[in-house]
């Protein structure tokens, strides 16, 4: 028994279509349409009108930036105890679920005999971070989080990639800090 | 003696006045292009370039883009043959701009008692002329290719020959329907005879005599231009085309001739097809209305209202073919040589077989 097979033919063009001219004409429609919108609206705009509407769908970067989704994944941060000082107790699990091996912890025994470690130094290598956001999902003290929406991450070397304590403690710091040590 | 020399120094000033506006709108073309294409795809546009904080949107981008390439480092590639690969970019742009001196911008201009003709050069074969100046352009595409002594410049330059040659047989042969009709091979005679009417408000221009010819003439100076939906001999997304070696100002001389030829092409279609400077209405002494009224114009403004006539119809043409450039996907190879062959040139045969029955037939 033959299976049941459905042939759909491709539909032949016709003499008119074969000329292009009505496609040409469709695709000319929409492309115009768009201009000519765009146009009323920048030009509306010049005397301060239809400022609801927006002349473009892309973001000029610098001045304007894009809005986030709520759970986006950007930088990471350390956040703090009431006191002010890190809620990290260095138990080491984000460093061990890293799967890109770019965070680095050393431990040292905290002050306080309730708290049994803190962190002597917390770096993220952010040229080899995912952005899985593993670490954050792992720390059981919700010490770790990436929430602080900063996108803008450049350095001159790959040294300069690497966050320290510093930068996860002060999230407004800057990356691409003259000041910071190249390490190479 | 006195008279020839005065008529000389005006014909070359009409020259300078005409290079520098073709220039300036093929230099304005590049702005166009970027914000046009823009728009249409709901970006904004290049807008960074600025002095002191103006960046006249956008505009200053050109002068940029001039200033970086005078400055860039011109290299040429090992082997390439020296003086061949100087020369292609000059031949490109010389006979690009060499066919402006055959468009009439304008009907004569009376200035001082002294009547000016605004065509640069009144030739008898003036279209003749365009064609074969056009052609040659089309040289320095190829001669690049062969020279740059690289592999993908060699594509680009075969495609090319073969575009051209395709494309050119059309264009021509589309263009002898209006040669038959209007019993001329001179643009300004053409332009003149297209003026008038039927019935009143149908002007008689050449897309309403000659539709077919003016779809197969646009198609085939389209292709001229060596811009999408026919730029395979660019090719920008895989060979790079013919060239893919030159540097700098070299190859702003090609991005030049690019936009130059696109405005020569919406010169020629408005010279052919949509009456030159001709203005529905306007006649030598003002504007008749089919119903009676006039509007008397003294002769100095019906020339300048018929230079910017022509000036609008250069203008919607370019904006028209930067249009298309920016909606049409690119042809493959096989259909663009389908399209030529087997579409454009019998169509423009059939055409001119039956203008000339009609031509005939009408004694
Ligand atoms: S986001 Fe993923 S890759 Fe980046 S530091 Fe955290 S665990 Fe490592
Ligand atoms: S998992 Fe949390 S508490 Fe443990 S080392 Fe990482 S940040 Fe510190």
């Amino acid at each position: 028994m033959a299976a049941n097979v459905k042939v759909l033919k491709r539909r032949e063009l016709t003499w008119w279509e074969n000329t292009f001219l009505p496609s040409i004409y469709a695709g000319l429609v929409i492309t115009s349409r768009h201009f000519f919108g765009n146009l009323a609206i920048h030009i509306s705009h010049v005397f301060g009108l239809r400022k609801k509407e927006r002349g473009s769908t892309t973001y000029q970067y610098p001045e304007e930036k894009r809005p986030l989704a709520h759970r986006y994944r950007t930088r990471h941060r350390l956040m703090k105890r009431d006191s002010g000082e890190t809620r990290c107790v260095a138990c080491m699990l984000c460093e061990t679920i890293c799967p890109a091996h770019c965070i680095a912890i050393v431990a040292k025994e905290h002050p306080d005999p309730d708290i049994e470690k803190m962190p002597a130094s917390f770096d993220i290598d952010l040229g080899k971070c995912v952005y899985c956001g593993f670490c954050v999902e792992v720390c059981p003290e919700d010490a770790i989080r990436m929430d602080t929406g900063r996108l803008d991450i450049a350095a001159y070397s790959r040294g300069g990639m690497i966050l320290n304590f510093d930068h996860l403690m002060n999230p407004e710091l800057p990356v691409l800090d003259p000041a910071k040590p190249v390490a190479r | 003696m006195e008279p020839m020399i005065l008529d000389m120094l005006l014909k070359a000033g009409l020259g300078l006045i005409i290079l520098g506006m073709v220039l300036n709108i093929a230099g304005l073309l590049t702005w166009v292009e970027r914000k046009q294409s823009a728009l249409m795809q709901d970006r904004i546009g290049a807008n960074r370039a600025a002095i002191f904080g103006f960046t006249a949107l956008g505009l200053l981008h050109g002068i940029a883009d001039a200033v970086k390439m005078f400055t860039k480092e011109d290299c040429m590639p090992k082997g390439a043959h020296r003086f061949i690969f100087n020369l292609a970019p000059a031949i490109s742009v010389a006979f690009a701009m060499a066919a402006f001196a055959a468009i009439p911008f304008g009907n004569t201009l009376t200035l001082f008692s002294r009547t000016i003709n605004l065509q640069v050069a009144e030739l008898d074969a003036a279209l003749l002329f365009v064609l074969a100046a056009m052609s040659i352009a089309v040289y320095g595409v190829i001669l690049a290719g062969f020279s740059s002594n690289s592999n993908y410049a060699v594509l680009g330059g075969m495609r090319a020959a073969s575009q051209m040659l395709s494309y050119e047989m059309s264009m021509g042969l589309s263009i002898l329907g209006l040669v038959l009709l209007n019993d001329t091979m001179n643009l300004q005679e053409m332009v003149r005879a297209q003026g008038g009417t039927w019935l009143g408000f149908i002007p008689r221009w050449g897309v309403f005599t000659q539709p077919l010819a003016f779809l197969v003439f646009t198609t085939a100076v389209l292709a001229e231009t060596k811009r999408a939906p026919f730029d395979l001999p660019e090719g920008e997304s895989e060979i790079i085309g013919y060239f893919v070696e030159y540097s700098g100002m070299k190859f702003g001389m090609f991005l030049l001739t690019d936009f130059i030829e696109t405005v020569l092409a919406a010169c020629l279609v408005s010279v052919f097809f949509f009456g030159g400077w001709q203005i529905p209405g306007l006649h030598a002494t003002g504007f008749h209305f089919p119903w009676g009224t006039t509007i008397p114009l003294p002769p100095l403004a019906v020339s300048l209202l018929g230079v910017a006539a022509m000036m609008t119809k250069v203008v919607f043409f370019n904006w028209l073919f930067m249009a298309l450039r920016w909606t049409l996907p690119r042809f493959r190879y096989d259909q663009l040589m389908h399209l030529g062959w087997k579409i454009l040139l019998p169509a423009s045969i059939a055409n001119v077989l039956v203008t000339a029955a009609w031509v005939a037939w009408r004694g």
